[in-house]
């Protein structure tokens, strides 16, 4: 990195601690410049980080799980269970007779859990009243950017199965 | 009102130099934008907005780069020119 040093054939030091009162000014610029610089690196190494993730991204294996009996809830009705894995809470809502929503119940703004709100039909997020559509899981209104992470069912029988995370 | 020409050459080096600054800064303000922006859309499951966003973070970066060369030469040359007053 010579190239980005000063010209001439003065130490260090002399660059870095000015010696008169009216350099002062130059150094201290010339240092928050610096700082600057290696801020824009650091985000473009923060943007390169996020492209080599997409490059190496492979998409996970969801297991197949069961996760309720068909009629198990009434038509309105709500069930917790826990997909993938057990730290990943999710919330299922019985829309109509033959219909089932599932999505996973951490809030993308915060990971607040969210709860479906009857009245309302749509799942709210209690800490910053981010609400989201029951239908697709479109954020409504509120701080989080992005949609609740769907839960794909499929009836087998009398049982709901849980095969896929979508989004 | 006198002209940048008219001004001592320690003041003219210090104009050059916040002027160089301020871009650099309105340069991060837009990397920091783009890097929120780009994760943001990572995590929704949309990988294609990567590769341009690092591209266009590098070019801001080398940009920010030569100004900082353009400062450390104006840097160097008034403080040499101050040493001869």
């Amino acid at each position: 990195m010579n190239w980005l040093r000063r010209g001439g054939n003065e130490p260090l030091w002399k660059e870095e601690f000015s010696v008169r009162t009216a350099d002062e000014r130059y150094v201290t610029r010339r240092q928050l410049t610096k700082f600057l610089v290696l801020t824009s690196l650091g985000m473009f190494v923060g943007n390169i980080w996020i492209l080599v993730r997409s490059i190496f991204y492979k998409a996970p294996i969801y297991p197949q799980q069961p996760v309720a009996q068909l009629g198990e809830i009434p038509v309105g009705g709500v069930k917790l269970f826990s997909y993938p894995t057990k730290e990943d809470h999710c919330i299922m809502i019985r829309t109509g007779e033959d219909e089932y929503v599932s999505y996973s119940q951490k809030c993308t703004h915060l990971s607040c859990a969210v709860y479906y709100s009857q009245g309302e039909n749509r799942l709210e997020c209690p800490c910053h009243n981010g609400f989201f559509s029951i239908k697709d899981g479109a954020v409504l209104q509120g701080p989080p950017s992005r949609p609740l992470p769907r839960i794909v069912l499929e009836t087998r029988g009398e049982q709901l199965i849980a095969i896929e995370v979508k989004g | 009102m006198r002209t940048s020409n008219e001004l001592p050459p320690q003041n003219r080096g210090l104009t050059a130099i916040a002027g160089a600054m301020s871009l650099i800064a309105i340069l991060l303000i837009v990397q920091i934008w783009l890097l929120s922006a780009t994760l943001e859309s990572f995590l929704s499951g949309n990988r294609h907005t990567a590769l341009p966003a690092a591209i266009f973070s590098g070019v801001m970066f080398l940009i920010c780069l030569g100004l900082y060369a353009f400062v450390d030469r104006v840097d160097s040359e008034v403080r040499v020119s101050g040493d001869g007053d």
